[in-house]
Protein backbone atom coordinates (compact mmCIF):
# COMPACT_ATOMS: atom_id res chain seq x y z
CA UNK A 1 0.00 0.00 0.00
CA UNK A 2 1.09 3.00 -0.53
CA UNK A 3 3.65 4.84 -3.79
CA UNK A 4 5.63 7.72 -4.27
CA UNK A 5 4.74 10.45 -6.96
CA UNK A 6 8.17 12.33 -6.95
CA UNK A 7 9.99 9.93 -5.03
CA UNK A 8 13.41 11.48 -5.95
CA UNK A 9 12.03 14.49 -4.31
CA UNK A 10 9.90 13.13 -1.31
CA UNK A 11 12.92 10.98 -0.68
CA UNK A 12 15.99 13.45 -0.99
CA UNK A 13 18.84 13.31 1.59
CA UNK A 14 18.63 16.20 3.99
CA UNK A 15 21.88 17.47 2.75
CA UNK A 16 20.49 18.02 0.05
CA UNK A 17 17.47 19.60 0.86
CA UNK A 18 19.22 22.00 3.07
CA UNK A 19 20.62 22.93 -0.38
CA UNK A 20 17.77 23.56 -1.48
CA UNK A 21 16.26 25.57 0.89
CA UNK A 22 18.75 27.37 1.15
CA UNK A 23 19.23 28.06 -2.70
CA UNK A 24 15.41 28.95 -2.68
CA UNK A 25 14.74 30.83 0.61
CA UNK A 26 17.55 33.56 -0.64
CA UNK A 27 15.59 33.92 -4.08
CA UNK A 28 11.93 33.73 -1.79
CA UNK A 29 13.73 37.20 0.19
CA UNK A 30 14.64 39.05 -2.83
CA UNK A 31 11.33 38.41 -4.19
CA UNK A 32 9.15 39.84 -2.05
CA UNK A 33 11.59 42.30 -1.27
CA UNK A 34 11.45 44.17 -4.45
CA UNK A 35 7.95 42.88 -5.50
CA UNK A 36 5.94 43.88 -1.92
CA UNK A 37 6.63 47.21 0.03
CA UNK A 38 4.83 45.41 2.78
CA UNK A 39 7.74 43.37 3.50
CA UNK A 40 10.60 45.43 2.40
CA UNK A 41 8.78 48.01 5.04
CA UNK A 42 9.12 44.97 7.44
CA UNK A 43 13.02 43.79 6.76
CA UNK A 44 13.63 47.66 7.15
CA UNK A 45 12.05 47.79 10.61
CA UNK A 46 14.77 44.86 11.59
CA UNK A 47 17.27 46.31 9.78
CA UNK A 48 17.59 43.82 7.66
CA UNK A 49 18.20 43.58 3.21
CA UNK A 50 17.98 40.95 1.24
CA UNK A 51 21.54 40.01 1.45
CA UNK A 52 21.80 39.14 4.96
CA UNK A 53 19.81 35.84 3.93
CA UNK A 54 22.24 33.99 2.59
CA UNK A 55 21.13 30.05 3.86
CA UNK A 56 18.16 28.69 5.74
CA UNK A 57 20.57 29.17 9.26
CA UNK A 58 19.10 32.82 8.55
CA UNK A 59 15.76 32.43 8.40
CA UNK A 60 15.63 33.40 12.12
CA UNK A 61 16.49 36.61 11.15
CA UNK A 62 13.11 36.95 9.25
CA UNK A 63 10.43 38.99 10.94
CA UNK A 64 7.24 36.67 11.19
CA UNK A 65 4.15 37.07 9.70
CA UNK A 66 0.42 37.05 11.12
CA UNK A 67 -2.70 37.60 10.52
CA UNK A 68 -2.98 40.82 11.60
CA UNK A 69 -0.52 41.85 8.35
CA UNK A 70 -2.84 40.14 6.05
CA UNK A 71 -6.08 41.87 7.62
CA UNK A 72 -3.66 45.30 6.73
CA UNK A 73 -2.69 44.29 3.56
CA UNK A 74 -6.51 43.20 2.32
CA UNK A 75 -6.97 42.41 0.12
CA UNK A 76 -4.05 42.17 -2.74
CA UNK A 77 -1.14 44.28 -0.65
CA UNK A 78 0.58 41.05 -0.17
CA UNK A 79 0.60 39.11 -3.68
CA UNK A 80 4.38 39.39 -5.21
CA UNK A 81 2.94 38.83 -8.70
CA UNK A 82 1.21 41.55 -10.77
CA UNK A 83 -2.70 40.44 -10.37
CA UNK A 84 -2.51 39.64 -14.56
CA UNK A 85 -0.46 37.07 -13.87
CA UNK A 86 -2.82 36.04 -10.59
CA UNK A 87 -5.09 33.22 -11.77
CA UNK A 88 -7.52 32.52 -9.38
CA UNK A 89 -7.75 33.33 -5.34
CA UNK A 90 -9.51 31.94 -2.60
CA UNK A 91 -10.15 33.34 0.81
CA UNK A 92 -11.02 31.98 4.39
CA UNK A 93 -12.59 34.28 7.22
CA UNK A 94 -10.63 36.62 9.23
CA UNK A 95 -10.66 37.45 12.86
CA UNK A 96 -13.16 40.28 12.39
CA UNK A 97 -15.26 39.50 9.36
CA UNK A 98 -13.14 40.43 6.90
CA UNK A 99 -11.87 37.67 4.41
CA UNK A 100 -8.19 36.18 4.29
CA UNK A 101 -7.49 36.77 0.41
CA UNK A 102 -5.04 34.41 -1.47
CA UNK A 103 -3.72 34.42 -4.81
CA UNK A 104 -2.77 31.82 -7.06
CA UNK A 105 -0.60 32.30 -10.17
CA UNK A 106 -0.47 29.48 -12.63
CA UNK A 107 2.49 27.86 -11.47
CA UNK A 108 1.28 28.25 -8.02
CA UNK A 109 -1.30 26.15 -9.01
CA UNK A 110 0.81 23.52 -10.94
CA UNK A 111 3.15 23.43 -8.09
CA UNK A 112 -0.64 22.77 -5.85
CA UNK A 113 -1.76 20.09 -7.86
CA UNK A 114 1.64 18.39 -7.85
CA UNK A 115 1.69 18.33 -4.03
CA UNK A 116 -1.94 16.91 -4.12
CA UNK A 117 -1.01 14.21 -6.58
CA UNK A 118 1.84 13.71 -4.17
CA UNK A 119 -0.74 13.03 -0.78
CA UNK A 120 -2.97 11.06 -2.84
CA UNK A 121 0.19 8.35 -4.05
CA UNK A 122 0.68 8.34 -0.71
CA UNK A 123 -2.80 6.51 0.18
CA UNK A 124 -1.79 3.90 -3.17
CA UNK A 125 -4.18 6.26 -5.46
CA UNK A 126 -3.06 6.32 -9.22
CA UNK A 127 -4.80 7.13 -12.53
CA UNK A 128 -6.76 3.53 -11.82
CA UNK A 129 -8.17 5.35 -8.91
CA UNK A 130 -11.52 7.07 -8.69
CA UNK A 131 -11.63 10.19 -6.27
CA UNK A 132 -14.44 11.81 -4.98
CA UNK A 133 -13.59 14.95 -3.96
CA UNK A 134 -16.39 16.02 -0.98
CA UNK A 135 -15.10 19.47 0.12
CA UNK A 136 -16.61 22.06 -0.48
CA UNK A 137 -15.98 23.64 -3.86
CA UNK A 138 -15.41 27.76 -3.90
CA UNK A 139 -13.55 30.15 -1.93
CA UNK A 140 -12.83 27.27 0.48
CA UNK A 141 -9.42 25.92 -0.81
CA UNK A 142 -10.52 22.09 0.05
CA UNK A 143 -12.46 21.42 -3.14
CA UNK A 144 -10.84 22.61 -6.20
CA UNK A 145 -7.20 21.76 -3.97
CA UNK A 146 -8.11 17.94 -3.96
CA UNK A 147 -10.04 18.29 -7.05
CA UNK A 148 -6.55 19.46 -8.87
CA UNK A 149 -4.02 16.79 -7.57
CA UNK A 150 -7.07 14.27 -8.30
CA UNK A 151 -6.51 15.25 -11.97
CA UNK A 152 -3.08 15.38 -11.78
CA UNK A 153 -2.61 11.97 -11.03
CA UNK A 154 -5.36 11.10 -13.47
CA UNK A 155 -7.66 9.54 -11.08
CA UNK A 156 -11.72 9.77 -12.92
CA UNK A 157 -12.52 12.93 -10.29
CA UNK A 158 -15.61 13.16 -9.09
CA UNK A 159 -16.28 16.67 -7.94
CA UNK A 160 -19.48 16.00 -5.50
CA UNK A 161 -18.62 18.66 -3.60
CA UNK A 162 -19.99 18.72 -0.01
CA UNK A 163 -23.55 18.09 1.10
CA UNK A 164 -26.49 15.85 -0.25
CA UNK A 165 -25.37 12.67 1.53
CA UNK A 166 -27.51 10.02 0.06
CA UNK A 167 -26.27 11.13 -3.43
CA UNK A 168 -22.94 10.98 -2.50
CA UNK A 169 -22.95 7.44 -1.18
CA UNK A 170 -25.40 6.45 -4.18
CA UNK A 171 -22.57 7.47 -6.77
CA UNK A 172 -19.77 5.83 -4.44
CA UNK A 173 -21.75 2.71 -5.05
CA UNK A 174 -22.46 3.77 -8.73
CA UNK A 175 -19.41 5.49 -9.63
CA UNK A 176 -17.09 2.99 -7.82
CA UNK A 177 -15.30 5.90 -5.69
CA UNK A 178 -11.69 4.34 -4.35
CA UNK A 179 -10.95 7.23 -2.43
CA UNK A 180 -12.82 9.99 -0.96
CA UNK A 181 -11.56 13.39 0.50
CA UNK A 182 -14.35 15.21 2.79
CA UNK A 183 -13.94 16.48 6.86
CA UNK A 184 -13.13 13.77 9.11
CA UNK A 185 -16.72 14.65 10.74
CA UNK A 186 -18.61 14.14 7.45
CA UNK A 187 -16.83 10.97 7.14
CA UNK A 188 -18.18 9.71 10.04
CA UNK A 189 -21.32 10.91 8.86
CA UNK A 190 -21.26 9.53 5.41
CA UNK A 191 -20.71 6.13 7.29
CA UNK A 192 -23.87 6.59 9.72
CA UNK A 193 -26.09 7.06 6.81
CA UNK A 194 -25.15 4.74 4.78
CA UNK A 195 -25.62 1.84 7.60
CA UNK A 196 -29.04 3.44 7.56
CA UNK A 197 -29.72 2.72 3.51
CA UNK A 198 -28.31 -0.58 4.49
CA UNK A 199 -25.14 -0.33 2.13
CA UNK A 200 -22.01 -2.31 3.96
CA UNK A 201 -18.75 -1.31 3.78
CA UNK A 202 -18.22 -4.39 1.15
CA UNK A 203 -20.67 -3.13 -0.67
CA UNK A 204 -18.38 -0.16 -1.97
CA UNK A 205 -14.77 -0.22 -3.48
CA UNK A 206 -13.65 2.76 -1.00
CA UNK A 207 -10.29 2.45 -0.15
CA UNK A 208 -8.69 5.12 1.39
CA UNK A 209 -9.69 8.46 2.99
CA UNK A 210 -7.76 11.89 2.81
CA UNK A 211 -9.86 13.38 5.71
CA UNK A 212 -8.95 16.88 6.70
CA UNK A 213 -9.84 20.77 7.27
CA UNK A 214 -10.86 20.20 10.99
CA UNK A 215 -8.96 18.56 14.08
CA UNK A 216 -10.00 15.27 14.92
CA UNK A 217 -8.71 12.39 17.00
CA UNK A 218 -6.76 9.43 16.95
CA UNK A 219 -10.15 7.59 18.13
CA UNK A 220 -12.32 9.06 15.36
CA UNK A 221 -9.48 7.85 12.93
CA UNK A 222 -9.98 4.34 14.45
CA UNK A 223 -13.59 4.67 13.72
CA UNK A 224 -13.57 5.64 10.84
CA UNK A 225 -11.09 3.01 9.60
CA UNK A 226 -13.11 0.25 11.22
CA UNK A 227 -16.84 1.63 9.89
CA UNK A 228 -15.65 2.27 6.49
CA UNK A 229 -12.89 -0.28 6.06
CA UNK A 230 -10.49 2.64 4.89
CA UNK A 231 -7.34 3.29 5.62
CA UNK A 232 -7.70 7.23 6.73
CA UNK A 233 -5.10 9.57 6.07
CA UNK A 234 -4.91 13.11 7.77
CA UNK A 235 -4.46 15.57 5.31
CA UNK A 236 -3.09 19.36 6.50
CA UNK A 237 -3.09 22.71 4.88
CA UNK A 238 -4.31 26.25 5.43
CA UNK A 239 -5.27 28.67 2.18
CA UNK A 240 -2.59 31.53 3.67
CA UNK A 241 0.25 28.78 2.70
CA UNK A 242 -1.40 27.17 -0.24
CA UNK A 243 -4.62 25.19 1.05
CA UNK A 244 -4.65 21.23 1.65
CA UNK A 245 -1.19 19.25 0.48
CA UNK A 246 0.96 21.17 2.85
CA UNK A 247 1.23 17.72 4.87
CA UNK A 248 -0.24 14.86 4.96
CA UNK A 249 0.30 11.08 6.62
CA UNK A 250 1.79 8.20 4.24
CA UNK A 251 0.50 4.74 5.66
CA UNK A 252 2.53 4.49 8.47
CA UNK A 253 0.60 7.20 10.03
CA UNK A 254 3.20 8.32 12.39
CA UNK A 255 3.07 12.21 11.94
CA UNK A 256 2.23 14.25 8.73
CA UNK A 257 5.11 14.46 5.89
CA UNK A 258 5.49 18.13 5.45
CA UNK A 259 6.60 19.16 1.57
CA UNK A 260 9.91 20.65 2.94
CA UNK A 261 11.34 20.88 -0.46
CA UNK A 262 8.43 23.89 -0.82
CA UNK A 263 7.81 24.99 2.78
CA UNK A 264 10.24 25.24 5.16
CA UNK A 265 8.22 24.53 8.47
CA UNK A 266 8.81 25.91 12.07
CA UNK A 267 7.93 25.22 15.54
CA UNK A 268 8.23 28.28 17.73
CA UNK A 269 7.24 29.34 21.43
CA UNK A 270 4.15 31.35 20.77
CA UNK A 271 5.08 33.74 23.39
CA UNK A 272 8.81 34.59 22.70
CA UNK A 273 9.12 33.68 19.58
CA UNK A 274 12.43 31.90 19.37
CA UNK A 275 12.35 28.66 17.64
CA UNK A 276 12.02 25.26 19.62
CA UNK A 277 14.12 21.80 19.01
CA UNK A 278 12.59 18.86 17.20
CA UNK A 279 9.93 16.92 18.65
CA UNK A 280 9.22 19.84 20.96
CA UNK A 281 5.60 21.50 20.93
CA UNK A 282 5.15 24.48 20.09
CA UNK A 283 3.41 27.20 17.35
CA UNK A 284 3.81 25.85 13.76
CA UNK A 285 5.48 28.60 11.46
CA UNK A 286 6.02 28.13 7.72
CA UNK A 287 7.87 29.53 4.72
CA UNK A 288 6.61 29.07 1.51
CA UNK A 289 9.61 28.78 -0.85
CA UNK A 290 8.10 28.65 -4.18
CA UNK A 291 5.24 29.93 -4.37
CA UNK A 292 4.75 33.48 -6.59
CA UNK A 293 1.20 35.02 -6.19
CA UNK A 294 0.90 35.03 -2.58
CA UNK A 295 4.69 33.90 -0.70
CA UNK A 296 4.46 34.39 2.74
CA UNK A 297 7.72 34.53 5.30
CA UNK A 298 7.44 32.68 8.63
CA UNK A 299 3.76 32.61 8.78
CA UNK A 300 2.75 31.85 12.45
CA UNK A 301 -0.29 29.21 12.14
CA UNK A 302 -1.79 29.44 15.42
CA UNK A 303 -1.66 25.65 15.52
CA UNK A 304 0.12 23.62 17.87
CA UNK A 305 2.67 20.85 16.92
CA UNK A 306 5.76 19.12 16.58
CA UNK A 307 8.59 18.44 14.04
CA UNK A 308 10.54 14.90 13.82
CA UNK A 309 13.23 15.02 11.16
CA UNK A 310 13.97 11.20 11.14
CA UNK A 311 13.53 9.53 8.00
CA UNK A 312 9.97 7.20 8.31
CA UNK A 313 9.93 4.09 7.64
CA UNK A 314 8.09 4.47 4.28
CA UNK A 315 10.97 6.18 2.94
CA UNK A 316 10.58 9.42 2.83
CA UNK A 317 13.05 12.24 4.15
CA UNK A 318 10.56 15.22 4.79
CA UNK A 319 10.00 16.22 8.14
CA UNK A 320 6.97 15.21 9.55
CA UNK A 321 4.23 17.18 12.09
CA UNK A 322 2.39 15.65 14.74
CA UNK A 323 -1.36 16.13 14.01
CA UNK A 324 -2.03 19.39 15.28
CA UNK A 325 -3.09 19.42 18.77
CA UNK A 326 -4.67 23.16 19.76
CA UNK A 327 -4.44 26.64 18.75
CA UNK A 328 -2.53 28.79 20.49
CA UNK A 329 -5.42 31.81 19.71
CA UNK A 330 -9.23 31.35 20.41
CA UNK A 331 -9.71 30.11 16.99
CA UNK A 332 -12.78 27.27 16.72
CA UNK A 333 -13.12 25.27 13.35
CA UNK A 334 -16.49 24.56 13.52
CA UNK A 335 -18.21 21.99 10.55
CA UNK A 336 -14.62 22.86 9.26
CA UNK A 337 -15.64 26.77 9.10
CA UNK A 338 -12.93 28.59 10.67
CA UNK A 339 -14.70 31.04 13.67
CA UNK A 340 -13.22 33.29 15.49
CA UNK A 341 -15.02 34.77 18.24
CA UNK A 342 -14.42 38.35 17.30
CA UNK A 343 -16.55 37.66 14.71
CA UNK A 344 -19.41 37.30 16.39
CA UNK A 345 -18.48 40.32 18.56
CA UNK A 346 -18.03 42.21 15.72
CA UNK A 347 -21.65 41.33 14.32
CA UNK A 348 -23.08 42.29 17.85
CA UNK A 349 -21.50 45.45 18.41
CA UNK A 350 -22.48 46.60 14.70
CA UNK A 351 -25.89 45.28 15.31
CA UNK A 352 -25.78 47.84 18.64
CA UNK A 353 -29.49 46.22 19.67
CA UNK A 354 -28.28 43.70 22.29
CA UNK A 355 -24.94 44.06 25.11
CA UNK A 356 -21.75 42.75 23.32
CA UNK A 357 -21.37 40.08 26.02
CA UNK A 358 -22.05 36.80 24.57
CA UNK A 359 -21.17 32.54 25.03
CA UNK A 360 -20.63 30.42 22.72
CA UNK A 361 -21.54 27.17 23.15
CA UNK A 362 -19.85 24.18 20.77
CA UNK A 363 -21.16 20.83 21.05
CA UNK A 364 -21.28 17.71 18.83
CA UNK A 365 -24.25 15.77 18.38
CA UNK A 366 -23.60 12.69 16.47
CA UNK A 367 -21.24 13.34 14.40
CA UNK A 368 -22.19 16.47 13.66
CA UNK A 369 -20.94 20.18 15.33
CA UNK A 370 -23.39 22.39 16.81
CA UNK A 371 -22.84 25.84 17.59
CA UNK A 372 -25.20 28.14 19.86
CA UNK A 373 -24.82 31.89 21.04
CA UNK A 374 -26.17 32.91 23.74
CA UNK A 375 -26.69 37.07 23.59
CA UNK A 376 -27.68 39.28 26.55
CA UNK A 377 -30.78 40.88 25.84
CA UNK A 378 -30.40 44.78 27.36
CA UNK A 379 -33.44 46.06 29.36
CA UNK A 380 -34.27 49.21 26.60
CA UNK A 381 -34.37 45.77 23.78
CA UNK A 382 -37.05 44.24 26.33
CA UNK A 383 -40.32 44.27 24.34
CA UNK A 384 -43.69 43.33 25.76
CA UNK A 385 -44.17 42.32 22.73
CA UNK A 386 -43.14 38.25 21.57
CA UNK A 387 -42.18 38.85 17.97
CA UNK A 388 -40.29 41.82 18.44
CA UNK A 389 -37.83 40.03 20.43
CA UNK A 390 -37.76 37.18 18.01
CA UNK A 391 -37.48 39.18 15.14
CA UNK A 392 -34.32 40.48 16.85
CA UNK A 393 -33.25 36.97 17.37
CA UNK A 394 -34.04 36.25 13.82
CA UNK A 395 -31.91 39.03 12.57
CA UNK A 396 -28.96 38.68 14.85
CA UNK A 397 -28.81 34.73 13.23
CA UNK A 398 -29.00 36.15 9.67
CA UNK A 399 -25.93 38.50 10.74
CA UNK A 400 -24.60 35.63 11.84
CA UNK A 401 -24.81 33.69 9.04
CA UNK A 402 -23.61 35.78 6.50
CA UNK A 403 -20.46 36.44 8.20
CA UNK A 404 -19.64 32.91 10.21
CA UNK A 405 -21.08 31.01 6.51
CA UNK A 406 -22.19 28.83 9.50
CA UNK A 407 -25.67 28.50 10.99
CA UNK A 408 -26.36 28.86 15.01
CA UNK A 409 -28.84 29.22 17.53
CA UNK A 410 -29.06 32.25 19.18
CA UNK A 411 -30.76 31.78 22.36
CA UNK A 412 -31.19 35.41 23.96
CA UNK A 413 -30.24 35.47 28.19
CA UNK A 414 -31.27 37.86 30.89
CA UNK A 415 -29.04 40.52 31.29
CA UNK A 416 -25.67 40.46 33.29
CA UNK A 417 -26.38 36.97 33.58
CA UNK A 418 -23.27 35.94 31.39
CA UNK A 419 -20.14 35.91 33.53
CA UNK A 420 -17.95 39.59 33.36
CA UNK A 421 -13.94 38.51 33.93
CA UNK A 422 -11.34 41.14 34.58
CA UNK A 423 -8.77 39.69 32.01
CA UNK A 424 -9.43 37.98 28.88
CA UNK A 425 -13.01 36.98 29.25
CA UNK A 426 -13.97 33.21 28.54
CA UNK A 427 -16.07 33.54 25.56
CA UNK A 428 -16.48 29.82 24.56
CA UNK A 429 -17.87 26.55 26.08
CA UNK A 430 -16.55 23.92 23.73
CA UNK A 431 -18.21 20.56 24.87
CA UNK A 432 -17.09 18.35 21.91
CA UNK A 433 -14.62 15.59 23.03
CA UNK A 434 -11.24 16.18 22.82
CA UNK B 1 -55.39 57.39 30.67
CA UNK B 2 -52.86 54.93 29.96
CA UNK B 3 -51.69 52.12 32.41
CA UNK B 4 -48.13 51.54 32.90
CA UNK B 5 -47.62 47.63 32.60
CA UNK B 6 -44.04 46.29 33.52
CA UNK B 7 -42.61 43.80 30.75
CA UNK B 8 -40.27 41.16 32.20
CA UNK B 9 -37.58 38.87 30.35
CA UNK B 10 -37.17 35.72 31.72
CA UNK B 11 -35.27 32.90 30.51
CA UNK B 12 -37.21 29.73 30.71
CA UNK B 13 -35.14 28.28 34.26
CA UNK B 14 -37.42 26.83 36.57
CA UNK B 15 -37.85 28.86 39.58
CA UNK B 16 -37.26 32.23 37.65
CA UNK B 17 -41.09 33.34 38.24
CA UNK B 18 -41.20 31.92 41.57
CA UNK B 19 -37.87 34.36 42.45
CA UNK B 20 -39.48 37.10 40.65
CA UNK B 21 -43.24 37.21 42.27
CA UNK B 22 -41.44 36.38 45.56
CA UNK B 23 -39.17 39.78 44.84
CA UNK B 24 -42.21 41.69 44.39
CA UNK B 25 -43.94 40.68 47.01
CA UNK B 26 -41.19 40.93 49.83
CA UNK B 27 -41.50 44.62 48.65
CA UNK B 28 -45.24 45.33 48.92
CA UNK B 29 -46.12 44.96 45.55
CA UNK B 30 -49.39 43.54 45.07
CA UNK B 31 -49.80 41.86 41.18
CA UNK B 32 -53.45 42.99 40.02
CA UNK B 33 -52.99 40.76 36.54
CA UNK B 34 -50.43 39.71 34.81
CA UNK B 35 -49.70 37.26 31.52
CA UNK B 36 -47.10 35.25 29.95
CA UNK B 37 -46.45 35.12 26.35
CA UNK B 38 -43.79 32.10 25.65
CA UNK B 39 -41.40 30.38 23.50
CA UNK B 40 -39.56 27.33 23.77
CA UNK B 41 -36.34 29.33 24.46
CA UNK B 42 -38.05 32.20 26.71
CA UNK B 43 -41.34 34.09 28.53
CA UNK B 44 -41.99 37.62 28.67
CA UNK B 45 -44.03 38.53 31.96
CA UNK B 46 -46.33 41.08 32.03
CA UNK B 47 -47.39 42.31 35.45
CA UNK B 48 -50.20 45.37 36.27
CA UNK B 49 -49.47 46.50 39.62
CA UNK B 50 -50.58 48.37 42.70
CA UNK B 51 -47.95 50.71 42.35
CA UNK B 52 -46.10 50.48 38.88
CA UNK B 53 -43.64 53.27 39.14
CA UNK B 54 -41.72 51.65 42.48
CA UNK B 55 -41.84 48.60 41.14
CA UNK B 56 -40.38 49.12 38.12
CA UNK B 57 -37.46 50.84 40.02
CA UNK B 58 -37.38 47.62 41.93
CA UNK B 59 -37.27 44.88 39.09
CA UNK B 60 -34.76 47.09 37.38
CA UNK B 61 -32.43 47.66 40.77
CA UNK B 62 -32.58 44.34 40.86
CA UNK B 63 -31.03 43.29 37.99
CA UNK B 64 -34.38 42.13 35.74
CA UNK B 65 -33.99 42.67 31.92
CA UNK B 66 -36.95 45.10 32.89
CA UNK B 67 -39.16 47.62 30.56
CA UNK B 68 -42.72 49.52 30.93
CA UNK B 69 -45.07 49.82 28.65
CA UNK B 70 -48.33 51.47 28.30
CA UNK B 71 -51.77 50.15 27.55
CA UNK B 72 -55.53 50.57 28.26
CA UNK B 73 -57.50 48.82 30.74
CA UNK B 74 -61.10 48.83 30.35
CA UNK B 75 -63.97 47.76 32.50
CA UNK B 76 -66.63 45.90 30.67
CA UNK B 77 -69.88 44.22 32.20
CA UNK B 78 -69.23 40.85 33.98
CA UNK B 79 -72.23 39.80 31.43
CA UNK B 80 -72.04 37.21 27.86
CA UNK B 81 -71.14 39.49 24.70
CA UNK B 82 -69.17 42.24 27.27
CA UNK B 83 -66.42 41.74 25.97
CA UNK B 84 -67.41 41.43 22.43
CA UNK B 85 -68.86 44.21 22.18
CA UNK B 86 -65.59 46.52 23.23
CA UNK B 87 -64.14 44.58 20.61
CA UNK B 88 -66.84 45.56 17.92
CA UNK B 89 -65.67 48.96 18.58
CA UNK B 90 -61.96 48.52 17.91
CA UNK B 91 -62.45 46.11 14.58
CA UNK B 92 -65.00 48.99 13.33
CA UNK B 93 -61.80 51.27 13.57
CA UNK B 94 -59.28 49.39 12.17
CA UNK B 95 -57.54 49.03 15.34
CA UNK B 96 -55.74 45.45 15.70
CA UNK B 97 -55.14 44.08 18.76
CA UNK B 98 -51.13 42.93 19.72
CA UNK B 99 -52.26 41.03 23.11
CA UNK B 100 -55.03 41.22 25.79
CA UNK B 101 -55.79 39.67 29.09
CA UNK B 102 -58.64 39.77 31.45
CA UNK B 103 -59.06 39.69 34.93
CA UNK B 104 -61.80 39.82 37.43
CA UNK B 105 -62.14 42.19 40.41
CA UNK B 106 -64.16 41.66 44.02
CA UNK B 107 -66.75 43.14 42.41
CA UNK B 108 -68.84 40.87 40.53
CA UNK B 109 -70.55 42.93 38.32
CA UNK B 110 -67.77 44.15 35.98
CA UNK B 111 -64.36 42.67 34.77
CA UNK B 112 -61.32 44.09 33.39
CA UNK B 113 -59.83 43.90 30.67
CA UNK B 114 -55.76 44.56 29.68
CA UNK B 115 -55.16 45.87 26.08
CA UNK B 116 -52.47 46.02 23.84
CA UNK B 117 -53.21 48.12 20.45
CA UNK B 118 -51.35 49.57 17.35
CA UNK B 119 -52.91 52.90 18.23
CA UNK B 120 -53.77 53.82 22.12
CA UNK B 121 -55.14 57.14 21.60
CA UNK B 122 -57.27 55.94 18.64
CA UNK B 123 -58.14 53.34 20.54
CA UNK B 124 -58.96 55.16 23.65
CA UNK B 125 -61.05 57.57 22.11
CA UNK B 126 -63.09 55.48 20.30
CA UNK B 127 -63.74 53.33 22.70
CA UNK B 128 -64.84 56.27 25.22
CA UNK B 129 -67.05 57.19 22.55
CA UNK B 130 -68.70 53.99 22.26
CA UNK B 131 -69.41 54.27 26.05
CA UNK B 132 -66.95 52.03 27.42
CA UNK B 133 -65.47 52.52 30.94
CA UNK B 134 -61.66 53.03 30.30
CA UNK B 135 -59.99 52.76 33.82
CA UNK B 136 -57.16 55.18 35.25
CA UNK B 137 -54.40 54.62 37.12
CA UNK B 138 -56.18 55.71 40.25
CA UNK B 139 -58.97 53.04 39.23
CA UNK B 140 -56.62 50.25 39.45
CA UNK B 141 -54.95 51.82 42.71
CA UNK B 142 -58.29 51.45 44.25
CA UNK B 143 -58.72 48.30 43.16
Amino acid sequence: MGSFWDRENECMTRDRLHDLQSKRLVALVKRVYTNVPYYRNKMHEKGLVPEDIKSVEDLEKLPFTTKQDLRETYPFGLFASPLDEIVRVHASSGTTGKQTVVGYTQNDISLWSELMARCFAMTGADKTSRIQVSYGYGLFTGGLGAHYGAERIGAVTIPTSSGNTQRQITIMQDFGTTVLCCTPSYALYLAETMEEMGIKPDDIKLKAGVFGAEPWTESMRVEIEERLKIKAHDIYGLSEIMGPGVSMDCVCQKGLHVWEDHFIPEIINPNTGETLPAKTNGELVFTTLTKEGFPLIRYRTRDVSSLDYDVCECGRTMARMAKPSGRTDDMLIIRGVNVFPSQIESVLLEMGETSPHYMIIVDRVGTLDTIEIQVELTPDMVSDEVKKIEDLENRIKKNIESILGLSAKITLVESKTIQRSEGKAKRVIDKRKK
Amino acid sequence: MLIKQISIFIENKSGRLADITKLLGENGVNILALSIADTTDFGILRLIVSNPDAAEQLVKDYGLTAKATEVIGISIPHVPGGLASALAVLNEHNIGIEYMYAFVTRSADNAMVILKVGDNYEAIKVLAQAGVKILSKDDLASL
